[in-house]
């Protein structure tokens, strides 16, 4: 395609995607029910929404007590945990997987409890975390840990055991130390693999991230989500579904960008 | 004593749905002296490659052995590099980098600088210069083969083993691929064990032609000297009588003994192979004539 038409193209799809927005918002406003002496009945309507976004934004930060602190500070909450959570996991989950996917016969023997408790959603780990934990703060982060262990752990597994067997025959050939093998053949070998499965886990685990924050309550987005609907605030709440969308977008878009730097062609 | 001794090395595969195992070749024995060029032929099948593999310690002998100066050798190492027809480099590494892990697992002890120094020396002897920052992907099959052969070079191994080196590099490539890998040879003084099915390849690199016959159960029939002086040049190979009488014989070799396969039926899929082999064989001397 000549860059020209490439252009305009992206154009049709900015602005059709713009149309698409204007339609809903409008759809939204017209089906919102008139207020009854200044109390909303059903939806809040976009631009009270808007509004209470634009009050949240201008003072993300402040911290009054323990039912009423900025989305700033319950993201941060949010985010220390899916950080101590999923990088455990993953390296939990890479060093694993290389052992894995060196080791065929070890991993087929593995492989049916791995596919056991794959399904199993994160969130049922709650109970037993929190008997055997007895902290609420730290049982979440498990949960988190629980999220993004698997499809980081299967892809790397995968990733590892289709190296060619071609690089393994060069590093055999160089006599390259088990360090060496692995960070300089092995790991950039499989690396498309595994920053794949940490894509997933990261999704996984920022979907389990606000559950979990509703079960065990204090701090987080997920508590704050649950908090503003006992409030009856669901200006808050829609806000905070958007910001949570918008966060794991960011996300994902972070690990894409890492994933297109570690990829190869071959 | 030889640098290299291929001592009675026998093959066997492990059979597929039960049709017992399969010998490769058998009781191939022959040796290389230090700074020889040898290089064995055979139609596809006979096993070459494998054995070729056998000597790098990729493989496993099922019997017999190999010995490098006086030793056996079972495992791979850095005495005896490969240059592999699919050129096998690190997708990920730029060229330069290709050669530098090698260079780093022969010389450990050397400083980053002397490293970069040696890396650039070779870089430049295969005429890689400018081109050195670029990721395999970038090269054409013949500037990734010229990695190919300075990662190996590089080494200095006892031993340099070249597994069809030039099958995938287009013709016209190919010839100065083989003048430089010529004039490595003589400046380096290594001893190489070639494998191939280009007979002109043969002919114009080897100082000895090792001859297998088909497989399976393919032997090593023969082990032809190339007494022809060097530097040889590929224009005046062609006027050369020796020229004329290695390639007939070894072409007539070839066809042979495909003819005897072909006469003793059965192995349907090698008894293909090496009809339309022989095919080709005689076409190109036709066109000789």
């Amino acid at each position: 395609m000549d860059p020209h038409a490439k252009t305009s193209e992206r154009k049709k799809v900015v602005i059709s995607s713009l149309c698409f927005l204007l339609a809903f918002v409008f759809f939204w406003q017209v089906n919102v029910k008139p207020t009854l002496g200044g109390k909303t009945e059903g939806l809040p309507s976009p631009l009270a929404v808007a509004e209470k976004a634009w009050e949240m934004l201008s003072n993300p930060f402040y911290d009054r007590g323990a039912n009423d602190k900025g989305i700033g500070v319950q993201l941060i909450y949010s985010l220390g945990r899916l950080a101590v959570g999923y990088s455990v996991a993953s390296v939990v989950a890479i060093f694993l997987g290389v052992v894995l996917g060196l080791y065929p016969t070890l991993y087929r023997s593995v492989n049916p409890y791995i596919q056991i408790l794959k399904p199993i959603s994160p969130l049922a780990w709650m109970p037993l975390f929190l008997y055997t934990i007895k902290d609420s703060g730290k049982a979440a982060v498990m949960v988190i840990f629980m999220s993004s262990l698997w499809p980081t752990l299967a892809n790397t597994a995968f990733g590892v055991s289709s190296i060619k067997r071609d690089y393994l025959n060069v590093s055999s050939l160089l006599q390259l130390s088990w360090l060496r093998r692995l960070f300089k053949v092995i790991l950039p070998a499989a690396a498309p693999a595994i920053v794949a499965g940490l894509r997933i886990s990261m999704g996984s685990a920022w979907i389990a991230i606000v559950a979990a924050e509703m079960l065990i309550g204090g701090t987080g987005i997920g508590y704050f989500v649950w908090n503003e609907w006992n409030n009856l605030q669901l200006t808050s709440v829609i806000f905070a579904i958007l910001t949570i969308g918008g966060v794991g977008v960011l996300l994902d878009v972070g690990l894409g960008r890492l994933g297109k730097n570690l990829s190869y062609a071959e | 004593m030889p640098l290299l001794e291929i001592d009675h090395v026998t093959k066997y595969f492990a059979g597929t749905d039960g049709s017992g195992d399969l010998c490769v070749f058998k009781n191939v024995h022959f040796n290389i002296e230090k700074g020889e060029f040898v290089t064995m032929v055979g139609h596809s099948g006979c096993g070459k490659s494998t054995l070729l593999n056998i000597i790098a310690g990729l493989e496993t002998a099922t019997k017999g052995g190999i010995i490098l100066e006086g030793k056996e050798v079972t495992d791979a190492g850095l005495d005896r590099m490969v240059v592999f027809q699919n050129f096998s480099l690190m997708p990920w590494m730029t060229a330069y980098e290709n050669i530098r892990i090698a260079v780093k697992a022969a010389y450990p002890k050397w400083d980053r600088k002397h490293i970069a120094e040696y890396v650039q020396q070779y870089i430049d002897m295969v005429g890689l210069t400018g081109a050195e920052h670029k990721r395999p992907a970038a090269l054409s099959g013949g500037m990734r083969q010229r990695v190919g052969l300075a990662r190996a070079f590089a080494v200095q191994p006892k031993v340099l083993l070249l597994d069809e080196p030039f099958a995938q590099i287009d013709a016209l490539t190919r010839g100065s691929i083989q003048e430089e890998l010529i004039r490595m040879w003589m400046a380096t003084g290594n001893t190489v064990f070639m494998v191939t099915h280009d007979v002109d390849e043969a002919i114009l690199l080897s100082d000895k032609i090792a001859l297998m016959t088909n497989g399976p159960e393919a032997e090593l029939a023969e082990l032809i000297e190339v007494e022809i002086p060097r530097p040889r040049s590929r224009e005046a190979l062609i006027d050369s009588p020796v020229y004329t009488r290695i390639r007939r014989h070894v072409i007539n070799f070839l066809l042979e003994r495909s003819r005897k396969v072909q006469e003793q039926g059965g192995m349907a899929e090698s008894h293909q192979r090496s009809v339309s082999a022989s095919k080709a064989a005689l076409i190109s001397i036709e066109n000789l004539k």
